[in-house]
């Protein structure tokens, strides 16, 4: 199991500079690990089912399953050392640092894995009958009634599954709202150069036609730009605030009262809530609908791409209009679920259903014991401490990399920089590369796409004065090799599991599935 | 605030660094109107995690956990053993706190693990190619119907009546909004599914028919004649799982002509969870790729020429694309996705087929069992680990009098489908291996009473 021949493709080259000739290929704790499909077998399973039933025939309709599947089955010591070895190819906030812009990464408590795991949450069946189930009801409303409180809104609708999907719920209640008032003919939705790119695609899976705000030099919307755009067919604007390029949008208040006043709504992305909570509340500024990453704000794991959780606060103009289900309190103190069957008279207005059940209940027992663990001087303190080792980095950082909106005000809790200085043929990625052979996973890359090669570093609250410190020296070391043109920064990272990948390959030939060798080799 | 490292005198150091004077000059872009000035009123104060946890076990005791009653509920949402492996390893920090793979060269762990966890979703559901993974099967189910029409060029889907009806839901809501048409039905309660009813409506203006297997009341089709039908009609066969364990005993939906197979593979390594995060499945033949939504991981090699994993073909995706995008999905859900893998790797193939048949077993004998019942009749001969039975009452209030002594005895039609009286007896009986034969006895007797 340790000796991984597959590990190696035969016509390259069979070492790098910097790799040891080792027998296993291995190099101590840095350990190879092939593919379940390469060690497993079919005939292994790690899973006892004590005796087999006594069985008298099947029912399945003539439609037996003959044919082999080709699942390899591990046994349980050799399946928790391959997922144990796998697991240390990856970076992870437990490791450190993670200044991954727009993302949020930071520290998942781990009371909040050990609450989700309590069999009264965690093994309840989405369609028990409601009186067996108030408690988790009772999880979801009080959530809500904090996310509510956080950001002033009038209503939040819990159930979409992530960000993307909170969009799109904000959207469509935005939509259902124009085709009540007999306004549908509204198609276009304006969408800054340097939001998410989920903003452009929801609104144009929703049917409308997405347009450019432009943005000034400082890195805010450009106001008096939006203004004259704005008409009778605009729908909406979507606008992040704090924006991608870590800004606060001074004149969000403005921007919400000139699109009201055509008759459009305001979408907030609220993805960089984080900055603001406990400080500002969205509804204050006239914010119609925004979506709460709970796997960022309020510190869900993201499990490596996932599962998120995107609830989405309404203003009353929307509420009407929002998903199903949803849970309600009534007054005897008992918690209902609004579902199809009562929303005539509950919630006659709504769009529908979103998804299947009632959202991410496992995210929302996470967050919601987060959001008891800080109270509300503690989320504010979230805020406060975010924006401020964000302002760290900028400001220890300035001097050395180009730091295009530095004269725009204090960031949010982002810090952003662009490439320019680096030497002739250096770019972002060559620094973020050297980051990881640093220790550390890089800051996000060209994104927003306003700003050349940007570099969009978040630390988040949860790091020590002493963390930024060793950070901020690293990223200063690296980008003055980078301003002195270091060849050795091309060919970074040098220290990491993999070198750099060939992203271009994977795309022209896509292998997206394993095959057994020869049946891949009959397939080039 | 345990989870707040800065001290005070650090703060006050970082703010000399800035050249701010206080925290509040870091805010002075927010309007003063909207600016608060302490911690929102009304809200409760930071708390210990004993005094936490305390509070949040309290809430988790008012819920009657499956584990703790005879449980017979499916329809969507399977209770099965999660070995206690899966569980520890997806805690394992650098799975569970690492991002999305964007920088392939520290994420090889993730990618190696969905790169293994497509390949296995393929190959249970008889596809070429799988995705990533997508956050449930509803939305699964939906993004089909889209890419269908993408592939297509056509915008009417027919939508078997034996369809997941929530799943029916978040297809109509998405309709509303993109001018795509569905054709719906209810299901009927009989022992054949609708298959010659779908192979009627497919014309010239179908993308795709969409069909459950086993459906909603636990019956099982042949799908191929189906397949064949929307072939010949140059339409997509769009198959839905909801209980991936039966592909273990039951063909698999590629295998018998499907285009396009999505799923909920949450019943494998996820656990039930009140209806989420689960993990959505998504396979197609490989000649539909390029128009799939969701992540995708593939195979390739680094500077070194050593074997590696990278996220592939973003081309299609929101971040590359923006609005000329495939879908506007974002994250995927892969921390469930690693928990099915790790699942399915413990099961391997024997073990998998092994669970099948201890399923299919033990809810044939509950049939059985259960149909002794006067007052009950077995809908379905044919199913995999979940049955329909016609009481004679309606089946909703005698689901809430058995949870009113603690017996979980199923999921009613009535629930499902209010006012619709033509169902308004039927009850979808659910057995895994998780159900005992007491569990089936209690059942038995307290439907004896109810129905007397």
């Amino acid at each position: 199991m340790t000796i991984n021949p597959s590990g190696w493709r035969p016509e390259a080259p069979q070492a790098g500079a910097n790799e040891a000739a080792t027998f296993t290929g291995n190099r101590a704790l840095m350990l190879e690990e092939p593919l379940i499909f390469e060690i497993g077998s079919t005939a292994t399973t790690g899973v006892d089912f004590g005796p087999a039933p006594a069985t008298s025939g099947s029912r399945l309709a003539g439609l037996e399953r003959t044919a082999p599947i080709g699942l390899p089955g591990l046994s349980e010591p050799e399946a928790v050392r391959h997922y144990t070895r796998l697991s240390r190819q990856n970076y992870a906030i437990d490791l450190g640092l993670f200044p991954l812009g727009s993302c949020t990464m930071k520290h998942n408590p781990r009371l909040n894995e050990k609450v989700a795991r309590m069999p009264g949450f965690a093994d309840l069946h989405p369609l028990q009958p409601v009186d067996t189930v108030q408690g988790a009801l009772q999880v979801i409303n009080e959530l809500a009634f904090w996310l509510i409180d956080l950001t002033g809104m009038h209503g939040v609708a819990m159930s979409p599954k992530a960000g993307a999907h909170g969009e799109l719920c904000g959207i469509l209640a935005i939509k259902a709202a124009l085709e009540a008032r007999g306004e549908g003919h509204r198609k276009v939705i304006l969408v800054p150069e340097s939001a998410h790119g989920t903003n452009p695609a929801t609104a144009a899976f929703a049917g409308y036609a997405v347009e450019d705000i432009p943005a000034t030099a400082e890195g805010r919307v450009d106001l008096a730009a939006l203004k004259a755009r704005l008409g009778p067919d605009v729908a909406a604007v979507m606008i992040t605030n704090p924006n991608t390029c870590g800004l606060f949008e001074r004149d969000m208040k403005a921007i919400s009262d000139a699109v009201h006043a055509v008759g459009g709504y305001v979408y907030c992305d609220g993805a960089n809530f984080n900055a603001i909570v406990g400080r500002v509340r969205p509804g204050d500024l006239g914010i119609d609908a925004m979506h709460i990453n709970l796997h960022k704000t309020f510190s869900t794991p993201h499990g490596g791409g996932g599962p998120g959780a995107g609830p989405v606060v309404l203003s009353e103009a929307l509420s009407p209009y929002g998903p199903l289900p949803f849970v309600a309190k009534m007054p005897d103190g008992h918690y209902k679920l609004v579902e199809e069957e009562t929303a005539d008279e509950d919630h006659p207005q709504t769009f529908g259903r979103m998804t299947a059940f009632h959202g991410q209940m496992g995210m929302f027992t996470r967050a919601l014991t987060y959001i008891l663990s800080h109270g509300a001087d503690g989320l504010r303190q979230v805020a406060e401490d975010s924006v401020l080792n964000a302002n760290y980095v900028l400001r220890s950082l300035a001097g050395t990399l180009d730091a295009p909106f530095a004269a725009s005000g204090p960031c949010m809790h982002e810090a952003i920089f662009s490439d320019e200085g680096l030497a002739e043929g250096f770019s972002t990625i060559d620094v973020a590369k050297a980051l990881i052979d640093e220790g550390y996973h890089p800051m996000t890359m060209y994104f927003p796409l306003v700003v050349h090669g940007a570099m969009l570093v978040e630390p988040t609250e949860t790091e020590s004065k002493a963390a930024l410190d060793q950070f901020i020296g690293a990223l200063r070391s690296v980008a003055e090799r980078a301003k002195a043109g270091d060849p050795t920064l091309k060919s970074a990272p040098h220290f990491a599991p993999r070198r750099r990948l060939d992203e271009t390959l994977a795309a022209r030939k896509p292998v997206l599935v394993w095959k057994e060798p020869e049946l891949a080799e009959a397939a080039e | 605030m345990r989870y707040l490292p800065l001290t005070q005198p650090d703060r006050e150091a970082m703010l000399g660094v800035i050249g701010a004077r206080s925290i509040d000059d870091l805010f002075v872009d927010v309007p003063e109107a909207a600016r608060l000035d302490g911690p929102i009123p009304g809200l409760p104060l930071h708390a210990s995690e004993l005094a936490v946890e305390r509070h949040m076990a309290a809430l988790a005791r008012k819920n009657l956990a499956a584990g703790d009653a005879p449980f017979f509920l499916g329809c969507g949402a399977y209770r099965h053993h999660v070995p206690a492996s899966v569980d520890h390893l997806i805690q394992r920090g650098e799975y569970l706190t690492a991002y999305t793979p964007y920088q392939p060269e520290i994420a090889q762990g993730t990618l190696q693990m969905l790169f293994e966890f497509q390949t296995q979703v393929a190959r249970l559901l008889g596809t070429d190619v799988a995705n990533a993974s997508m956050y449930d099967g509803s939305t699964a189910c939906w993004e089909a119907i889209v890419m269908a029409r993408r592939v297509t060029r056509r915008a009417k889907a027919v939508l078997s009546g034996g369809l997941h009806p929530h799943y029916v839901s978040v297809a109509k809501t998405m309709a509303k909004f993109t001018g795509d048409v569905l054709e719906t039905s209810l299901p009927s309660l009989t022992a054949e599914p609708d298959t010659a009813a779908l192979i009627d409506k497919i014309d010239d203006d179908t993308s795709c028919v969409v069909v459950q297997y086993p459906d909603i009341l636990g019956r099982i089709a042949d799908l191929s004649e189906l397949a064949a039908a929307c072939h010949a009609k140059k339409a997509l066969l769009v198959a839905v799982v909801t209980e991936p364990v039966a592909l273990g005993l039951l063909k698999s939906p590629g295998e018998m002509g499907a285009d396009i197979v999505v799923g909920e593979g949450q019943s494998i390594g996820v656990g039930l969870q009140f209806g989420g995060p689960y993990v959505g499945l998504f396979g197609c033949s490989e000649k539909l790729v390029r128009q799939m939504p969701g992540r995708l991981t593939g195979e390739t090699v680094d500077a070194d020429g050593k074997r590696g994993f990278v996220l592939t073909l973003s081309t299609r995706e929101q971040h590359i694309r923006r609005e000329k995008a495939t879908s506007n999905i974002c994250t995927n859900s892969g921390l469930c996705a690693l928990a099915f893998s790790i699942h399915m790797t413990l099961l391997g193939e024997a073990g998998l087929r092994q669970l099948a048949r201890v399923n299919h077993a033990a809810a044939f004998a509950a049939a059985d069992r259960l149909a002794e019942v006067p007052g009950v009749e077995l809908v379905t001969p044919s199913f995999f680990n979940e049955f329909t039975l016609r009481l004679s009452k309606e089946a909703r209030p005698v689901v809430r009098q058995l949870a009113d002594s603690d017996i979980l005895a199923g999921v009613s039609l009535g629930r499902l489908y209010p006012g619709a009286e033509s169902l308004e007896k039927g009850l979808v009986v659910a057995v895994t291996e998780t159900t005992t034969a007491e569990d089936v006895a209690v059942l038995a007797e307290a439907l004896r009473e109810v129905l007397a």
